[in-house]
Formats: structure tokens, sequence, C-alpha cells
């Protein structure tokens, strides 16, 4: 009578395992860069062509980065989450603009709202490279000695900014 | 005549775009031979977009910012593993089309021919048991072992003086 408990036993292990791995997201590359310090970059501005942008300008402060680009579709998705956070006082936002042209990011940010302090212009996706970037929209959260603390891949959405992001900021703010 | 060469014209003029087919995406330098090694690099490295393809293959815009960045990067005089780690150092592992063999690949590269071998070792254990078990199964009674006998006609039995299936021996029957 016990014999059929070895089977089912495997059974309901491999169930586990199944019932776990559907939810995760096979597309999902994780970063490597959590821990480490931001890359460094020094570019122009989107808004004003002669000022740079450099993560070193924004040490001693919690700050989001945000890869966006005026073709992205699911960067509409998330902008309204954004606009509303940069409203709230929260964080600065800093723009990634990505492989896009100058007039259509800004033509697109006065379309859809500007949540961010400024963007950097990243025309050839070097930057984006040197990040990981892999997909638009990412966001990474980096902390006040200019290290990377988490990385969203994909829209903002109500829930990641709630139960992950938020929560990290307060962390790191040492509130 | 002229309405068959017409038709056979524009037949012909139908197969004209399959001349395009299998064109590959245009690569940039006129170097053929530094194209040979960005190819050779681009091959072991994923294209992130397309997950199941290399940026050799893969068309995705990000596959051509990093072949670009390869290109780039050979020319400096970099080589393939310096290439490779400033990768894996952006995009983690995965970016290797070869999974690498560290110490958390082990199950990866291994995990099959153990689960082989593990599943030989358990079959001829049950069929060691299994052939074990026959045979001491195989050994009848004393009582059967004789009427068996009897009825093959071996060891001096009567095989043709039975009464019929009878579950009497005839050892009994003849004390009776």
């Amino acid at each position: 009578m016990a014999r059929f408990l070895l089977p089912l036993s495997i059974f309901i292990v491999l169930a586990g395992f199944l019932a776990y791995g559907l939810q995760l997201n096979p597309r999902e590359v994780p970063s490597p860069l959590i821990d480490k310090a931001a890359p460094a970059f020094n570019v122009a501005q989107l808004h004003a062509a002669d000022k740079q942008i450099s993560p070193e300008d924004m040490k001693g402060k919690v700050w989001l980065l945000n890869v966006w680009a005026s073709w992205c579709v699911s960067c509409r998705q998330e902008h309204p989450i954004l606009v509303d956070l940069a409203r709230r006082n929260i964080v600065p936002i800093i723009g990634l603009n990505y492989k896009d042209q100058r007039e259509a990011g800004l033509a697109w940010l006065n379309q859809h709202g500007d949540p961010y302090v400024l963007s950097a212009y990243d025309l050839d996706g070097r930057i984006g490279i040197d990040y990981g970037v892999y997909g638009v929209p990412e966001t990474f959260l980096i902390d006040k000695n200019g290290v990377i603390r988490y990385k969203h891949i994909g829209p903002v959405t109500e829930d990641a900014l709630n139960n992950k992001i938020l929560p990290k900021i307060k962390e790191l703010s040492g509130v | 005549m002229s309405k068959f060469l017409a038709s056979l014209a524009l037949g012909l003029a139908c197969l004209l775009p399959a001349m395009t087919l299998g064109a590959d995406a245009p690569s940039a330098a006129a170097d053929p031979a530094l194209e040979k090694r960005v190819m050779a690099i681009a091959e072991e490295l994923r294209c992130l977009v397309c997950q199941n393809q290399t940026i050799a293959d893969s068309h995705a815009e990000l596959a051509v910012d990093l072949k670009n960045q390869v290109r780039e990067m050979l020319q400096k005089g970099q080589t393939e593993s310096q290439i490779k780690e400033y990768m894996v150092q952006r995009y983690g592992d995965f970016v290797l089309y070869r999974p690498a063999v560290k110490s958390n690949t082990w199950m990866l590269w291994l995990g099959p021919f153990v689960l082989l071998v593990g599943a030989l070792i358990f079959l001829l254990a049950k069929l060691k048991k299994r052939n074990s078990r026959l045979a001491s199964e195989q050994g009848l009674s004393e009582v059967a072992q004789r009427r068996a006998d009897q009825l093959l006609g071996i060891n001096g039995g009567d095989s043709g003086k039975t009464d019929g299936p009878s579950a009497v021996p005839p050892s009994v029957k003849e004390e009776a």
C-alpha cells in the first residue's frame, strides 16, 4: 500500500517546482549591476544640448534613472505613474532618452508630461549598453553613494511602485 | 506568340523578389577579416531581445548595437575573452550563448547525465530484485512438484494414468 507513496511524493515535488516556475518570467534578465556603482557617463542634456549630466551630479541623493523613448509604446503606460511620483516630490527622477531623436523626445514630453528633473540624451545607446538596458522602459534606483540598488524591468506599475520601489526608497533615504 | 512571351516575362519578373531572400543584415565595415572576427564573437553572444538567437543571427536593434560595440572593441585591440567579460559585466551570464561552466552551472551541464545514470542504476536494482524474487518463487512445494513430475512423466511418474484433473496425488490414493 505504501508503494504508491514514492511516485506520488516525487510527483508532488515536481508539481511544486512547476507551480513556482509558472510564476516566473522566463524573459526577464536580472541585472548584474545591483549593488555595483552606477556606470559613469557624461553627456548632453535633452533640453539643453550645451549642458552636461553625469551620475556624479546626483551624489548625496537617492534618485531614479528612467530609460524612455518617444518610440516606446510601453513607456506611455508607465508615464502617468512617473508624472504622479514626480508631483509627490519623493525622489528626483532623471530620464535617459534612449536612441531617440532630440525633437521627437522633446515633443513626446510636451505631449505626455515631463516628470524628469532633466533627461540625458543617449543617441547611440552606449549609456544603455553600460547599464545593461535590453528593452525600454527600465528604471534604476540609485542610492546616495551612486550605487545601483534596484532595477525594474518594463513599465513601472502601481503595484511595483508601492510594494517594491517606494519601500526601497524609504530604506535608502534612512527614513 | 507575343501573349506567351508577355506572360513568360511577367512570370520571370515575379521571381525577382525571391532573389533578395537570404540577404544578411549588411555589414558596416569594409574589412572582411574584421567582420569575420566580429561574427565569430557575435555567435557566442545571446541577443537579449530575441533570446533564442545570437546577436549574429538577430536583426534586432540591440543586436546591431552590440555588434558595433564588439567591432569597436576589436579595433581597439581587445581580445575575445575581454569582450565577453565586458558583456557579462553588463548583462550577466545569460548574454553568453553557451552557458559558462561554473560552480552554479554544473547542474545544468551534468544534470541530465546524472539523472540518466541514476535511472539506469535504479532500473538495474529493480530488475535484480525482480529476478531473485521470481527465482525463489520457482521452487514449488514438494507435493506439487511430485504431481508435476507425474503429469510430465519425469522421474518414473506414470503420465498417462491419471483420472483426469484431480487434486489428490496418487500416493494418497494408494493409501486409501
